[in-house]
């Protein structure tokens, strides 16, 4: 599996633009989904990831713009401050778009320990906002960064094998 | 103006690094607004109709979950309760039985009170701890020794009838033979019109025999066979069995007449030990009269 994965070279791998918009939003409701108790401590940034994993492997068609604007409707939803999100995803798309040709060197296991940084950076940065304009910082927060990060392999092969049945019917 | 610049340069690449600047400042303002005033709450309201029915659509599931989950939390209450209240109906159901026997025990009680109160003997209640497991002997063992000062010959009997005869006293349990053991007779009378018989025990729980009484002999179906005292062991008056068939073969010299015991033999657990011991005194005086008889009946015969 890995090695296919590895095989697949970006520019096999064409994406369209409603496939994209399709995993940002199934993102967005995976993170509007009642986490409660425990499991919002546990409940993993899916929007980060999803874009984060655009942002490294498709940089020209998913940017900052697209982040901030997918940050605010995530503001809406958690009805938290108007730009907390953007800002943090803003950061994180940067981040990814910057550092995609190293991340994409690794294989999957060494590329989940490159972009954890990137996710608590952008968790920091939300927390950080919260914390100035809010006054409090809940350290479980950043246990969801964690698991977000541990997310990342099997979003990665997800989204390779979503993408693959459409090259090859491109080929054929 | 300035923000077409980034869209310029997103198709080229390599400028993130301004929108980044750009929408990290325009994030910033948004929440300094968002903090400071209240402008944009219209625009959170309006976005908020947007996201709304997708947030509806997120929740229906765990929505769905929870009313599944309540169905078969409820369904599952629902059987735990029916479990418990079963258990419950069938431990009162056994209750209840104990409070059968118990009221059947109790009315069978105030009878023998009211026999006791109705009959002149003195008597004493003792029950029965066990039945013999003998087919050829119809006994039974009563919770009363010669402790309670039970002599053998004593007289037992229930609410309705005689019972039996206290064959064998031990110092806390008396053995009483039924009357319906193989071995046991009971001098009778007919309630009807005197006539005297002696009824024998069958061996079986529900007959008794009346025996060596001539065909002619009038007896019918249904009448009461009372003791008639004159052995001066049963009091008299007591009933004893009621005649539920009457065969009068002329091949035979007796009918063969069937009774059934009046008292219920088998089926009590109390009964009624009629301490007859005042009488027994009396017996040796009996004898004596009957040593005194003799000269009489030689008198008799010499008449």
């Amino acid at each position: 599996m890995r090695d296919r994965i590895q095989k697949d070279q970006e520019f096999q791998l064409p994406v369209s633009r409603s496939f994209i918009a399709a995993s940002l939003l199934v993102a967005l409701m995976l993170d509007w989904m009642p986490w409660q108790g425990v499991w919002l401590v546990f409940r993993p940034d899916f929007v980060a990831l999803v874009l984060l994993y655009w942002c490294t492997h498709k940089p020209y068609h998913v940017g900052i713009s697209i982040a901030w604007t997918v940050g605010i409707l995530a503001d809406v939803a958690d009805a938290s401050l108007f730009g907390q999100h953007a800002l943090a995803y803003s950061v994180l798309a940067f981040s990814g778009i910057v550092l995609h040709r190293r991340v994409l060197m690794f294989n999957l296991r060494q590329q989940t320990l490159q972009i954890f940084p990137l996710l608590l950076l952008a968790y920091a940065i939300y927390a950080a906002v919260h914390w100035q304009l809010r006054g409090n910082i809940s350290w479980e927060y950043f246990i969801g960064s964690v698991v977000t990060a541990l997310l990342w392999a099997p979003l990665t092969i997800l989204l390779q094998a979503l993408r693959r049945p459409r090259a090859a019917s491109d080929q054929l | 103006m300035e923000q077409n610049q980034p869209l310029r340069f997103f198709n080229r690449g390599p400028s993130p690094a301004v929108r980044l600047v750009f929408f990290a400042l325009l994030s910033l303002l948004l929440l300094f607004v968002d903090v400071r005033y209240r402008y944009l709450e219209s625009i959170r309201s309006g976005l908020s109709v947007l996201v709304y029915p997708l947030q509806r659509l997120v929740t229906a599931p765990s929505k769905l979950w929870h009313e599944v989950d309540g169905f078969f939390s409820s369904h599952n209450s629902l059987i735990r309760d029916n479990a418990e209240l079963r258990h419950q109906h069938t431990l009162d159901v056994a209750q209840l039985l104990q409070l059968e026997v118990l009221k059947a025990e109790n009315q069978h009680l105030r009878n023998l009170l009211m026999v006791q109160q109705r009959a002149d003997y003195p008597m004493q209640l003792a029950e029965i701890m066990y039945v013999e497991r003998d087919i050829f002997n119809r006994k039974i063992l009563l919770d009363k020794g010669t402790q309670a000062n039970v002599l053998a010959g004593q007289i037992v009997m229930d609410d309705s009838g005689i019972v039996g005869q206290v064959t064998r006293v031990y110092p806390w349990m008396s053995e009483v033979t039924l009357i319906t053991d193989k071995d046991h007779a009971v001098p009778v009378q007919v309630l009807r019109n005197g006539l005297r018989a002696v009824v024998f025990g069958s061996g079986d729980t529900g007959e008794l025999a009346l025996r060596y009484m001539p065909i002619s002999s009038d007896i019918q179906n249904g009448d009461v066979l009372v003791t008639s005292g004159i052995d001066g062991t049963y009091p008299p008056g007591l009933p004893v069995a009621k005649v539920i068939r009457v065969e009068r073969d002329p091949a035979y010299p007796f009918a063969r007449i069937l009774c059934a015991p009046i008292a219920g033999v088998d089926k009590r657990r109390q009964l009624l030990i009629l301490s007859v011991l005042l009488k027994l005194p009396e017996r040796p005086e009996a004898v004596v009269e009957a040593t005194t008889d003799k000269p009489k009946n030689g008198r008799r015969g010499n008449r």
